[in-house]
């Protein structure tokens, strides 16, 4: 397919993007995505706007016109609860019209709480935790067995951290010197049930990926210039990396934020013109 | 049941024969092993990058193998039957099956192969689960013969397969027509009875039954159904057509297996009789090999026989 076409020189976007209006942006849609008829979990999903905003407006090379360009990095989204906030990126870096966000939630649409592939841009189906690592080092064999310098991104969710097919694949990642997986962790600190290390200890978490054989970094998961610095950062040799990416659940939305309730919401009318006003009250807020 | 003179390979040994000889001939294949030990002193050659042993994971040996054929490659897989479709039967459900990918699952040490290692070992189940799973293929080879032959056709097919493999060497099947995945093989024409049966004893458990069933003037048909999804339903409803009664034979539980497959897809095309003979619904509580661990679970030429007897009221 590649020789095809002529390919883009650069991603989507570059390193020096100002991506505070798509962050906004992909806040928005997450918001209007959770009036929907279904609802939606906008907490996991406003924790990851920035790590995915980072990713495919400044990191990865994918072109949204060929979503299956054989060159492209891989974004693997295990917390696939994350669905919403990786539909709205997906949509702002051009992968499908924005009148099809509207479809979430809706009967015969393939756009659905977890991510499947039928939607433009999603890689693999995730949803049940634990998996996506496994799949990660996969792909990173894939493009070592062909010299490719593409590198797959595997998004993990804190809670997810429990499932024991996460260690697992990290041991195996790590065995097996993968150089070209990252993963991020997002460190929002809480899961359905209250706060992650109230429910199965996580910590030392840092410590936990450096015995299994991992280089970490330890980031504000909410600052994009860090995240872009340690993403675009030369690759550790024979060393897979992990970010920790510390971040808020529901971050934007005051009457949610940092609390487990955010994790799945239908916002009603009211709730929806409330999230609406307090996304575009931190803009000004930011600008001043 | 006779023993052959010199032992045919097992269909484990043939599978690691021909993943040996294609993987260094085609670029896209791979090989994930997990601890298993059955490629222990294979030289690759040029090849041995694409050999990797990931360890004892077998979650992760699945979802590699996924990422892998997402990005183009067609992965062999293999661990023992017990692990490919219990342990990690979820990966094999979410990140292959969903997906359609082209892995190619090497289920070892199936049934009650495992022998003396025990129920944690044995598998009884795997049937039930992989045919249960869109997109999937099934295959079970009867002997060496049809292993190769299987594993072979499987290759060209666009999707997973799961390829149900024993452990140790199992009797040559007699000579009968070209296999072809898909397509039930027939052993024996015979208007009487149809004998359908899955696996290497229980096919050879059939044929025996045929004999000793032709000694009282029954005319039992065999059939050697090697591929369980999608089973030859054409097939199986023409000799069901003509006999009025089915006998299946297989090494796994009752629930879900191949017996189950049979009387699910004749069930609402024609009015048959399905007796199924299977394992217990228990699981094997004592030490011993593969034969004999069948003979006490009822899955010999005799009690399938005695079974067809029954199922004709000539008992």
């Amino acid at each position: 397919m590649s020789s095809m076409f002529t390919l883009p020189s650069s991603p989507p976007g570059s390193p020096h993007l100002e991506l505070a209006p798509i962050t906004h942006r992909i806040r928005e849609h997450i918001v209007n995505m959770c009036a929907g008829p279904e609802g939606g979990h906008v907490g996991g999903s406003m924790s990851l706007v920035e790590i995915l905003a980072t990713l495919y407006f400044r990191v990865m090379f994918v072109d949204p016109r060929f979503p299956g360009l054989p060159e492209r990095d891989i974004l693997l989204l295990s917390k696939g609860h994350g669905g919403i906030g990786l539909y709205a990126t997906l949509c702002e870096a051009g992968f499908f019209p924005e009148r099809e966000l509207a479809d979430y939630g809706r009967e015969g649409s393939h756009f659905m709480a977890h991510p499947h592939p039928e939607v433009p841009g999603v890689e693999m189906p995730s949803g049940s935790l634990g998996h996506g690592l496994a799949i990660g080092i996969g792909c990173a064999l894939a493009a070592r067995l062909e010299q490719a310098p593409r590198r797959t991104f595997v998004v993990l969710g804190d809670g997810e951290l429990q499932e024991g097919s996460v260690w697992e694949a990290a041991a195996v990642a790590a065995s097996q010197r993968l150089d070209g997986l990252v993963a991020i962790v997002d460190r929002n600190r809480l899961q359905i049930t209250g706060e992650t290390d109230e429910v199965c200890n996580l910590e030392p978490l840092a410590d936990r990926w450096r015995a299994f054989g991992w280089r970490v970094h330890e980031v504000d998961g909410h600052d994009v210039d860090e995240l872009t610095e340690v993403l675009t950062a030369p690759p550790d040799p024979g060393t897979p990396t992990v970010l920790i990416a510390h971040t808020v659940k529901g971050k934007g939305l005051p009457f949610v934020e940092g609390q487990p309730r955010s994790h799945y919401a239908r916002l009603g009318e009211r709730q929806h013109r409330q999230a609406l006003a307090a996304l575009r009250a931190s803009v000004r807020k930011a600008r001043r | 049941m006779t023993t052959p003179a010199s032992a045919p390979p097992s269909s484990r040994d043939v599978y690691r024969d021909i993943v040996t000889e294609l993987l260094p001939a085609d670029q896209r294949l791979v090989c994930l092993d997990s601890d298993t030990g059955l490629f222990n002193g294979v030289d690759w050659g040029t090849a041995a990058d694409r050999y990797l042993n990931i360890g004892i994971a077998e979650h992760t040996l699945m979802g590699a193998a996924a990422g892998l054929a997402k990005q183009g490659r067609v992965p062999f897989v293999n661990t023992m039957a017990a692990f490919a479709a219990s342990r990690a039967v979820e990966a094999v459900k979410i990140d292959i099956a969903l997906s359609n990918l082209p892995v190619r699952i090497a289920a070892t040490h199936s049934g009650v192969s495992a022998g003396h290692l025990g129920p944690t070992h044995h598998a009884l189940e795997d049937l039930a689960a992989m045919r249960a799973l869109p997109n999937m293929t099934v295959v079970v080879p009867a002997d060496a013969a049809s292993a190769d032959e299987l594993i072979r056709q499987a290759m060209a097919l666009p999707g997973p397969v799961y390829l149900r493999l024993g452990r140790g060497a199992t009797p040559d099947l007699p000579a009968g027509p070209p296999i072809e995945l898909g397509r039930a093989q027939v052993l024996r024409e015979g208007a009487d009875i149809t004998l359908a049966a899955c696996g290497a004893y229980p096919v050879l458990a059939a044929l025996e039954a045929a004999e000793l069933l032709g000694r009282d003037g029954i005319e039992a048909g065999v059939l050697h159904v090697h591929t369980v999804k999608p089973l030859d339903t054409p097939a199986l409803a023409a000799a069901a057509s003509r006999t009025g009664t089915v006998v299946t034979v297989e090494e796994h539980w009752h629930a879900g297996g191949f017996g189950a497959a049979v009387a699910e897809s004749l069930t609402g095309l024609l009015p048959v009789l399905v007796h199924r003979v299977a394992m217990p619904d228990a699981f094997v509580p004592v030490s011993g090999g593969q034969r004999y661990l069948l003979e006490q679970a009822g899955i010999t030429g005799a009690a399938v026989a005695d079974r067809a007897r029954l199922a004709l009221d000539k008992a």
